[in-house]
């Protein structure tokens, strides 16, 4: 990135990005006149013809992920990132591009979408250039894990070798008709956990995702239970919180559940897992949502830039340690009910 | 973006009635205990327990349950099918790898004459009663023909340390050769502690040898339960652990205690006794009825409620102690919940279905037979050589191929034994064909008069029971068991 446009030498630059006007022809593309205070070092942009400069990757932040594709193959009631049915055929070649100009140093990198795996070989072309480029990077992919039904896609994933990758994928039930209802689409469950069970057959690492609403909530233990037995190899298991965007903004009256109200539950879903040796978190809670019986379970998991606190947390004795709210959440009385924790409270609490 | 287009879940659950996957049932007092082939388990009350089998139960959380633990299924059944496969796979682990214990009996002489050895032990002729090196060789041969990358060496007698410089042979051969072969091996050395002396203590510390020994309880018990001259044992044992943690670490020594008429009663104290030699673990053992055991009808003292009565109140003091800070597990109650509670294979020989006889275990007799377990070699010693493999001369092929071993195999799987195919408590069983042969003349046995039957049933009632009913301190600390 160039601080300054003048004359220089523009070799070896792609395009120029500028905040005052600039010379009318140069041998790179220009947009000018915008901002570009929020921008650092080793950032990677896109810009497009009309002159819109999008931020794709942030040097600076641990939580980058590469969109996919917009489309998916499920209809999630509570999809932060609603689906939209898109021309997505030149993503592989962009998103390998990014990676390539990526920091080799970068700790961790996302892959999300939408619904990955819809990229079909071309995810695994992504990752195949991920462990080329930046071989010292975790990658966590987010998928609804139904396309791995197919064991032959499970092990070309496998045959990538990538050396530090993760699968996330959802699971919202143990009963198949409560998962297929939550992403709206029939015979989804099977799919992934057949999904789940080949990605585990041939070693590749899986996470498992809970997000907690209505539907959810009342049967974690039995949910707990069930991963236990049938998927005792998910290298982590998250139970989160809702982020009320997007489709579970819309349909919030039917998925708002308080933590209140499935405290109890949760309390014993986590236990018995990690009772039972595996590793559990809770994303997505603030701590006094949470028994403190569970707050060692609680993640940072907010991305920086959607994390946000509201007045009320001001006195909050724990906050550095709090896993905080969406930003959006906070527009939703409901969702950020807050109880500030003081030495105080915490004794009153004990006794 | 309006939510309008999302479908009621009701368009997303079976049209299709359920149908049922294999399972077995207990009934109790109030409720029906279901259990199928991976050891998932449901309580259900007596009428849900009759609309279930009349394929009449209405959806809701039994339903759900018993769905999701793969009891019934109402969709395309490839799927839970695929996943109980996945279970049994992983429930069976223990039968990968064939056999990982090896037993050798290094001699059946001893220093103890305690009434209850399962080994009828000899106290003399040195001669007559060690294994020879030559033995000891062809032996090792046989470990390294079973195909498992990671087994078990252990030293049984009569009392091993009395013919050490055998035993310090045998685990330097057999080091060498797991280095060549890239397998890993654990030695176990099972003994009474009293003829423990630095160069056995020096060599169990620069091998990794892991002590395997015996404590009945209190002095006066110990003493009166395991007599030698002198009746010092309990003396000996207390001086030796100390010597023994020492040397080679508090965790690298574990004890086992034995079950008389005289313990009857006294089980608080005998707990008591292993917490004040700070042992984490107590194996409540019964008699077994073989050896002196057998000759002095030790074996026939007390019965299998008598047993469980005793076990019971131990367990519950256990508990008790769990409850007042102090961390101190059962071992048998780990080994049953461990089987109830966790998706895993449990390697415990002494349960397993099928019977470990050859598969899971190798015994090596100081004489050069080889038996099919320890208590195959312990009705040798009473004379009945039913349950002689072969001797470690012949070819390890031939012997752990031939019909017999295979007719052990397929008498001892519990899915095909009478009283026990239907029994709701199979998937935690095991059964022992040689207890059946000892006890009531046949390999196969009748569950009805079982003594064995009547002890494991008692249990598993016991565990469901408190698993069902149990507060939730004990059910915590069961699951914390279970998953140690």
């Amino acid at each position: 990135m160039a601080a300054l446009v003048g004359t220089e030498d523009l070799s070896g630059y792609l395009a120029v990005i500028s905040e005052e006007g600039g010379p009318r022809s140069l041998s790179v593309p220009l947009v000018h006149g915008v901002s570009i205070a929020h921008l650092d070092d080793r950032d990677i942009v896109h810009i497009n013809r009309r002159g819109y400069v999008r931020t794709v990757i942030r040097n600076q932040s641990v939580s980058n992920s590469l969109f996919a594709t917009d489309r998916c193959n499920s209809l999630c009631l509570m999809c932060s990132q609603p689906p939209r049915e898109t021309d997505d055929r030149a993503k592989v070649a962009e998103l390998t591009r990014i990676v390539g100009l990526m920091d080799p140093a970068t700790k961790e990198l996302g892959i999300t979408g939408g619904e990955p795996t819809l990229l079909g070989e071309g995810l695994l072309e992504i990752i195949a250039t991920c462990k080329a480029r930046l071989p010292n990077t975790a990658l966590h992919i987010l998928s609804n894990g139904r396309r791995f039904w197919y064991s032959s896609y499970a092990r070309k994933l496998a045959a990538v070798e990538h050396p530090d990758l993760m699968v996330g994928i959802p699971v919202y039930s143990d009963i198949d008709s409560l998962h297929d209802y939550v992403v709206q689409a029939k015979g989804a469950f099977d799919e992934t956990i057949i999904g789940l069970q080949n990605l585990a057959r041939f070693d590749v690492p899986v996470e498992i995702r809970v997000v907690i609403q209505r539907h959810t909530a009342p049967r974690l233990p039995e949910l707990a239970e069930f991963i236990y037995r049938n998927l005792t190899f998910a290298s982590h298991v998250a139970f989160m919180g809702l982020e009320i965007t997007g489709f579970a903004k819309a349909n919030l009256d039917q998925l708002w559940i308080p933590p209140e109200d499935y405290r109890v539950g949760l309390e014993a879903a986590v236990t018995r897992l990690a009772t039972a040796g595996l590793n559990v978190s809770i994303y997505n809670h603030p701590l006094c949502s949470l028994p403190e019986s569970l707050w060692s379970f609680s993640r940072q998991s907010i991305s920086d830039w959607k994390n946000e606190f509201p007045p009320e947390c001001e006195p909050c004795e724990v906050r550095p340690s709090c896993g905080g709210f969406f930003a959006w959440n906070l527009n939703h009385p409901q969702a950020c009910k807050v109880r500030p924790v003081t030495t105080e409270s915490l004794r009153s609490t004990a006794s | 973006m309006k939510p309008a287009f999302f479908r009621p879940l009701e368009l997303f659950e079976s049209a299709t009635s359920y149908r049922l996957l294999p399972f077995r049932f207990h009934r109790q007092d109030d409720c029906v205990l279901l259990t199928n082939e991976v050891g998932e388990f449901e309580f259900v009350d007596n009428a849900e327990f009759s609309s279930l089998v009349a394929r009449k139960l209405e959806r809701g959380d039994t339903y759900n349950s018993l769905k999701a633990k793969h009891f019934l299924s109402d969709g395309d059944v490839r799927v839970p099918l695929e996943l109980l496969a996945t279970k049994v796979r992983t429930k069976r682990e223990f039968l990968s790898g064939f056999t990982r214990l090896h037993i050798f009996v290094v001699s059946l002489r001893c220093d103890h004459t305690c009434p209850y050895c399962q080994v009828s032990r000899v106290t003399q002729d040195r001669n007559r009663f060690d294994m020879s090196v030559d033995t000891a060789n062809k032996a090792i041969d046989w470990v390294f023909s079973s195909p498992a990358p990671e087994m078990k060496v252990e030293f049984q007698g009569g009392e091993p340390t009395l013919n050490w410089p055998l035993v310090e042979h045998i685990v330097v051969a057999v080091e060498a050769r797991a280095a060549l072969e890239t397998r890993h091996i654990d030695f176990v050395l099972a003994t009474n502690l009293s003829a423990l002396d630095d160069r056995v203590l020096a060599f169990c510390r620069e091998h990794r040898i892991h002590l395997s020994t015996s404590l009945d309880g209190p002095m006066d018990l110990h003493n009166a339960n395991r007599p030698r001259p002198g009746r010092d044992s309990y003396e000996r044992f207390k001086t030796n652990l100390s010597r023994a943690r020492a040397e080679l670490g508090h965790d690298q020594v574990s004890a086992l205690m034995t079950t008389t008429p005289a313990s009857l009663g006294r089980v608080k104290e005998i707990i008591d006794e292993y917490v004040s030699l700070s042992f984490d673990s107590i194996f409540l053992r019964p008699i077994s009825p073989y050896g002196f055991a057998k000759r002095t009808g030790l074996d026939h003292s007390y019965g299998a409620q008598t047993f469980l009565a005793f076990y019971r109140e131990g367990l519950e003091y256990i508990i008790e102690l769990n409850r007042r800070g102090v961390p101190f597990i059962e071992a048998y109650a780990q080994i049953i919940l461990r089987k109830i509670l966790t998706p895993f294979s449990v390697g415990y020989v002494d349960l397993q279905n099928p019977a470990a006889l050859g598969t899971g275990v190798v015994v090596y007799n100081y004489d050069g037979d080889v038996y099919a377990s320890d208590e195959a070699r312990m009705l040798a010693e009473m004379g009945d050589k039913s349950f002689r493999l072969g001797g470690v001369s012949d070819r390890y092929e031939d012997v752990m191929s031939s019909p017999r071993l295979q007719r052990w195999a397929e008498s001892s799987c519990l899915e095909a034994m009478p009283g026990c195919s239907e029994c709701a408590y199979l998937p935690y069983c095991g059964s022992d064909p040689v207890q059946n042969w000892a006890t009531q003349g046949d390999t196969v046995g009748h569950r009805p008069t079982s003594e064995f039957c009547a002890r494991q049933t008692g249990l598993f009632e016991y565990f469901f029971d408190v698993l069902r009913n149990g507060d939730e301190f004990t059910r915590k600390l069961f699951l914390a068991w279970a998953s140690m």
